[in-house]
């Protein structure tokens, strides 16, 4: 630097000081975040923005890892969450699962014809969104398999499903396919207990837990999402990939 | 610019020589204040919003039976409820990670992280400060922008954010970054980790602020302007 410009008149001085402060008034727009008028609108997109990093991050070839049998926690120990009443009272004899939308062969689906499909077992991670996590061990019929059976039109991109209890949610068709994604009937090796779902509820090692809907009475394989999901109608994310 | 004192000068009428009132020194870049700022507020909301999310399960052992580690309050929390303390953490989480990034790449590549890296030549020069600063001992010279103690200090906190970024992500997708969550001995213990990096890094923040109150007004301004007025070097 050359001697004449390490000089600075005081004037200046506190002129370069103040633009180099305004410079930072771009740092002033995080305030919007404040303000009621934009502040839903704004966490929104935020967490839009994350569920769209969230589809892109899924890799369909990539396994949740499964555990050995000494690590499951045990089943009294593994937590029983519904959003209303443990147990809706489904009568099973009447039971079927009603099959709609984008399929060749819709219609009502009994237990023992999903109970005919290849059954899986896996001892996975179940993650709460509150936090809390338990390993458990489920078995069913992988729901891509189903998918076929009822002639699922592959391009559709979701799958909704409505439950006994009023319950709802919806899926994205990559995690729908994932291998781990389990139409799931029995835990523990014993069938589904009512509190947990009984006869039949997702099993998705993939995604936190209130994706895993519980008592399922419709699917639907559909182009266009008409209900979200119960909890994503309260503010949660609908993707929440693991 | 950064680096070099300048003097400022007060002009005296057409004849006279100016006098020097003062001195300065650029020490912070604009990437660096802008990032600092940004970085205050996000860092604000992602502990106030992550408190609230920690709120509905406030433990680290098992669901059943639930041992509670401790009770914080809601009315130092962001968010309200747990949904919406998500909506906050899962916005901000972009913005805190982005200006991480901004601000590393810009100090690796003006090579102004020279001015804040603690290395192995700043070692010696610890001891020193520590006495100076807790046990009254004498104030070492002072040669540059930051002391080995500050360095010390400012180059743990950045490895705290790196690494509330890495338990953060081994948090939120531990099917999809694995070897992150493997590293951390599995969700669970992600969990435990991420706690644990907030804890550490609001103590740093904590010193960080007593500093800069006991440091004064012309050290505050210079995180502002960039010109830091009568440096101590």
């Amino acid at each position: 630097m050359k001697d004449n410009d390490r000089k600075m008149d005081e004037k200046k001085f506190r002129q370069v000081s103040r633009r180099e402060l305004l410079k930072l008034t771009p740092v002033l727009a995080l305030g919007a975040f404040a303000l009621p008028k934009f502040q839903e609108g704004l966490l929104k997109k935020g967490l839009g923005f994350s569920d769209w990093a969230s589809a892109r991050m899924f890799r369909s070839g990539h396994l949740a890892t499964t555990f050995d049998n000494s690590d499951l926690t045990p089943f009294t120990k593994f937590p029983i969450n519904g959003y209303d009443v443990d147990d809706p009272g489904v009568i099973f004899e009447n039971w079927t699962l009603t099959v709609s939308g984008a399929v060749q062969k819709p219609g009502e689906y009994t237990l023992a014809q999903v109970q005919a499909l290849p059954r899986y077992r896996q001892n996975t991670r179940h993650v709460c969104v509150e936090g809390w996590d338990v390993i458990g061990r489920f078995g069913g019929a992988r729901l891509s398999d189903f998918l076929q059976l009822i002639g699922a039109d592959p391009a559709a991109r979701y799958i909704t499903v409505n439950c006994a209890d009023d319950y709802y949610e919806s899926l994205d068709m990559a995690t729908a396919l994932h291998p781990q994604t389990l139409l799931c009937y029995e835990m523990y090796e014993r069938p589904l207990t009512r509190e947990h779902g009984a006869p039949l509820r997702l099993s998705i090692p993939t995604k936190v837990g209130y994706k895993q809907a519980k008592y399922l009475t419709d699917l639907k394989v559909t182009h266009v999402l008409d209900r979200v999901g119960y909890w994503e109608d309260q503010g949660y994310s609908w993707f929440y990939g693991l | 610019m950064s680096g070099s004192a300048i003097e400022i000068i007060q002009s005296r009428g057409k004849d006279e020589e100016p006098i020097v009132v003062a001195h300065a020194v650029y020490e912070h870049p604009f990437i660096v204040r802008l990032c600092h700022w940004i970085n205050t507020v996000a860092l604000f909301v992602m502990v106030g919003s992550g408190l609230q999310i920690f709120r509905a399960f406030p433990s680290f052992g098992a669901k059943i039976p639930q041992k509670d580690l401790l009770h914080w309050p809601k009315a130092f929390a962001i968010g309200g409820w747990l949904g919406g303390a998500l909506q906050w953490h899962l916005t901000f989480m972009w913005i805190y990670l982005g200006t991480g990034i901004l601000y590393l790449g810009y100090q690796l590549f003006s090579g102004n992280y020279k001015q804040v890296l603690f290395v192995p030549r700043d070692i010696p020069g610890v001891w020193p400060m520590v006495k100076h600063y807790f046990f009254f001992g004498p104030k070492p010279p002072v040669r540059e922008a930051y002391n080995p103690l500050q360095k010390q200090a400012y180059t743990s906190a950045i490895g705290l954010g790196v690494l509330s970024v890495l338990t953060g992500f081994a948090v939120w997708k531990p099917i999809q970054f694995s070897w992150l969550a493997w590293m951390m001995g599995g969700f669970h213990y992600a969990r435990i980790w991420h706690f644990a990096v907030m804890w550490a890094i609001l103590f740093f923040v904590l010193g960080h602020l007593v500093m800069v109150i006991l440091h004064g007004w012309n050290n505050f301004l210079s995180m502002l302007t960039g010109w830091k007025k009568d440096p101590e070097y």
